[in-house]
């Protein structure tokens, strides 16, 4: 009777245990298979601190490791990739990180803190000859000590508040020393990290190779055996491929006309995942052309633009969607609504902000204003932006060319200040307050400010926010500066991006983010088939 | 024939040296300077400094005079130097593409050739029948649908019918044959069918041409076969501006195909000029219409050479 009860007994825990297991059993990572994904634009370099842009971020973020990461389950929290642990000093002079033991490049040669201290002392000091996109950044730093191999210690030469953040970019790749010391321009064309992955090919203007680190220091990962990154420039043949299921995921986004042709096309076996996007669409007013020299003929035509009913009708037919000021709709610092409106160019009464608008270019003696816009000639969301622009402009009677130019051209446009007005963007991976306001300080401070413009006031609300450790008072200097920026219209913005990604519901692990920066070093993606 | 070729042979080096001479000029003239545009390609701060320096790593510092006769010696050397956006020798990007590229051609040529004589003699030998108008609404189709329209028609049956796509990545036919073929047939159809309709036509207006010569009217007049009157005399001189035709098209699509290689996802030439062009990539765009010239001025080569196999006045003159 006894031996029956413990069957019985064992029997039902079994079951109990089996049931309660199940849908764990069912996500379980499964190892092998080989990820085909879309990115739909090539790089020049494979260098994390020479670029900005996707391109160079999906292609080589799974070869290379960081020292810490965003983690995307609970974003914006931070956790360690190559830093075992970190501790910051209580009046933010120093960061001191304690690296894991054992990781090796994918050489073999093994990773230390002189590997740390080489790869951002090349971003803050670049040779001669190198790029760096992140010396801004990282000036803070005043000096990179490395008391022992697995010790790295930053010491400030002043105080930032958002350098903890700072030190999770996903750019902020470790390379080699030696490399380094070599060839300062090693990682341009060549690839060696500690990543997920290990290179295996670039086929120009085909794909990019990368197979499973077998070494890499997160044990057990990463789960696939290998990816292939194929270039598809042309969406319709991304959409096609996806619909066919020659790739898996393309991680930039997609405009909502794309996931409605996928949702149909596919039904489940697609997942779309939606986020708001740390991206913000500007218009750009070059200040060094006349009339833009003139505050009320840059306000007059940010007045006139309809951004919270071009936010319903933009929603629908591109990646365009959040009226907001200069940081995210919804993050920490963002403006409320209610004060918002109060700022030109954001009222809900359009017909009286462009009454006003009117006004405005009459008393500047330009009436009947005509200039060229430049622009992007990438359809999402740059082309149907343009046309926006061009209907909300005519509305108070000035006439706009929409000159839309490949990015090359348009980029090249934007550095030599040959445009009179310029759809522009600000691209971010996190909402820290310094990295999204950098873009509006002095031009001679930051060229990428497309309106050339230099206020010292802005300058100096920028520096005291950035250098304040006080939350309340931070938030109220940022506000001050985004006031004198939309008051005086130098570079507004238009509308915020929104973020949607489609998955072939076989991808698995990959997490959805406000950032296409974010998440891309593939070390938790597996195949479900 | 021998003394014909070679003379055929010499005119095609002053006509490189020509092309040559023309676009190395022709590219300092347009505005842009690639070093900018690459360095400031994702919007970056790059200094002043930076920039002069990567102009003199590319020998961009350096006197025109200087720089065209390092192009002018390199080509004599067959270095067409290095591509200025991805610091990679210029033979190396065009290798990448060139097999891709030229197996496309030919097999859109196959594809063209062999539903272009058919057509067009048909079309001849039936005129004004039923027949005659039906491949004459196919060939003025094919002229008037744009190839990469009909690509993605072809992507969009294969996706709706068959679920199925060819290969997004290009397997070199001596990888694996199938799955070469598997990838590039579809592209070869969509550009063979305007081929094809062009040399259909130009092959259905010389035949009849020729049909209308005494010398058929002679030999049918003999009492010539009429396999023969069309086979040996009327189609062997039809055949000659076809052959044109069909040379000029194959070195138009070396590098022609912008958008269909976009519509296929295809790694070839078409997008690599089109990308050259717009980066400023002096070097590259040099090598690429050097490559293109070479091989329009050997088509032109080989057809010249056909000409005199079809026709013993020529290589008698």
């Amino acid at each position: 009777m006894r031996r029956l009860t413990t069957l019985r007994v064992l029997a039902a825990g079994l079951l109990a245990a089996g049931l309660a297991g199940w849908p764990a059993f069912a996500d379980e990572p499964k190892r092998g298979g080989i990820l085909n994904l879309a990115i739909s634009a090539e790089t020049a370099t494979y260098d994390g601190i020479a670029s900005d842009t996707f391109a160079t971020m999906h292609f080589a973020a799974p070869f290379y490791s960081e020292l810490l990461k965003f983690d995307l389950a609970s974003y914006p929290k931070l956790k360690g990739d190559l830093a075992e642990s970190w501790s910051v000093a209580s009046d933010l002079k120093s960061y001191t990180f304690k690296l894991k033991p054992n990781v090796t490049f994918h050489d073999g040669s093994p990773l230390t803190s002189a590997d740390v201290k080489a790869s951002y002392d090349r971003m803050r000091k670049p040779s001669p000859g190198v790029v760096s996109v992140r010396q801004a950044t990282f000036e803070d730093i005043g000096t990179i000590e490395t008391p022992d191999p697995l010790t790295v210690v930053f010491r400030m030469a002043d105080v930032n508040p958002g350098m903890l953040e700072h030190f999770a970019s996903p750019w902020n790749f470790i390379y080699s020393a030696a490399k380094l010391a070599q060839d300062p321009k090693f990682p341009e064309q060549n690839i060696l990290g500690s990543g997920p992955f290990r290179f295996v090919e670039h086929v120009r203007g085909s794909h990019v190779q990368g197979v499973r680190n077998d070494k890499y220091f997160q044990a057990g990962k990463p789960y696939l055996d290998g990816f292939r990154g194929v270039f598809m420039l042309q969406p319709a043949a991304m959409l096609n491929a996806m619909q066919g299921g020659q790739v898996l995921g393309e991680f930039r986004g997609i405009s909502p006309a794309e996931r409605d042709r996928l949702k149909q096309a596919m039904g489940d076996k697609i997942r779309t995942e939606e986020s708001s996007w740390t991206l913000n669409l500007l218009v750009s007013f070059n200040t060094q052309k006349k009339p833009f020299d003139d505050v009320r003929v840059r306000r007059a035509l940010s007045m006139a633009i309809d951004r919270w009913g071009g936010s319903q009708g933009l929603a629908r037919t591109s990646t365009l969607n959040g009226v907001g000021g200069l940081m995210r709709p919804g993050s920490t610092y963002a403006t409320p609504e209610a004060e918002l409106v109060k700022l030109p160019g954001f009222s809900k009464d359009i017909g009286a902000s462009r009454a006003e608008a009117k006004k405005l270019l009459a008393e500047a003696g330009v009436p009947n204003l005509s200039f060229k816009l430049l622009n992007r000639s990438i359809a999402q969301p740059y082309t149907p932006a343009g046309v926006f622009l061009v209907d909300q402009w005519r509305q108070i009677g000035v006439t706009v060319e929409n000159l839309q130019q490949e990015t090359s051209p348009y980029f090249a446009a934007l550095s030599s200040g040959n445009y009179d007005v310029a759809v522009d963007f600000s691209n971010l991976f996190m909402d820290e307050p310094t990295l999204g306001l950098s873009k509006y300080v002095s031009f001679d401070r930051a060229p990428e400010n497309r309106s050339r413009v230099i206020d010292r006031d802005i300058d100096s609300l920028f520096d005291k926010q950035r250098h304040s450790v006080d939350t309340k008072v931070r938030g109220d200097l940022i506000r001050q500066m985004e006031k004198r920026t939309l008051e005086q219209s130098y570079s507004v913005p238009l509308l915020w991006w929104h973020r949607i990604v489609a998955t072939n519901a076989k991808l698995m692990g990959w997490q959805m983010s406000a950032s296409h920066l974010l998440g891309q070093d593939l070390a938790d993606v597996w195949l479900a088939e | 024939m021998l003394r014909y070729t070679a003379n055929r042979l010499l005119l095609m080096v002053p006509t490189l040296i020509g092309v040559a001479v023309l676009v190395f000029f022709m590219l300092r003239i347009i505005p842009g300077d690639v070093v900018e545009v690459k360095l400031r390609a994702d919007g970056g701060n790059v200094s002043q400094q930076t920039i002069e320096v990567e102009r003199k790593r590319l020998g961009l510092d350096r006197p025109m005079a200087v720089q065209f006769a390092d192009w002018m010696v390199g080509l004599a050397t067959l270095d067409l130097g290095t591509s200025m956006w991805t610091t990679r020798p210029v033979r190396e990007e065009i290798a990448i593409r060139l097999e891709l590229s030229i197996e496309v051609a030919i097999m859109a040529t196959f594809f063209a050739v062999l539903i272009a004589v058919p057509l067009g003699m048909t079309a001849a030998l039936m005129r004004d029948t039923w027949i005659d108008y039906v491949v004459r609404l196919v060939t003025i189709g094919g002229l008037a649908v744009p190839s990469f329209w009909l690509g993605m028609m072809i992507m969009i049956g294969l996706l709706t019918f068959f679920n199925w796509l060819p290969p997004i990545t290009f397997t070199p036919i001596y990888v694996d044959l199938k799955e070469n073929l598997t990838q590039l047939v579809w592209p070869a159809m969509a550009v063979g069918y305007r081929y094809s309709a062009v040399v259909a036509r130009m092959i259905r207006s010389s035949l009849l041409e020729v049909l209308g010569e005494d010398y058929i009217r002679t030999a049918r007049a003999k009492g010539v076969y009429e396999k023969l009157v069309i086979g040996r005399h009327a189609l062997r001189n039809a055949l000659l501006p076809a052959i044109t035709v069909i040379g000029l098209e194959f070195a138009f699509l070396i590098g022609g195909l912008v958008v269909t290689e976009q519509v296929f996802n295809l790694n070839g030439l078409g997008k690599l000029f089109v990308q050259s062009v717009s980066r400023s990539d002096f070097t590259l765009v040099q090598g690429l219409v050097m490559l293109i010239a070479l091989f329009y001025v050997s088509v032109n080569l080989v057809v010249d050479l056909l000409y005199a196999v079809f026709d013993p006045r020529v290589r008698y003159r």
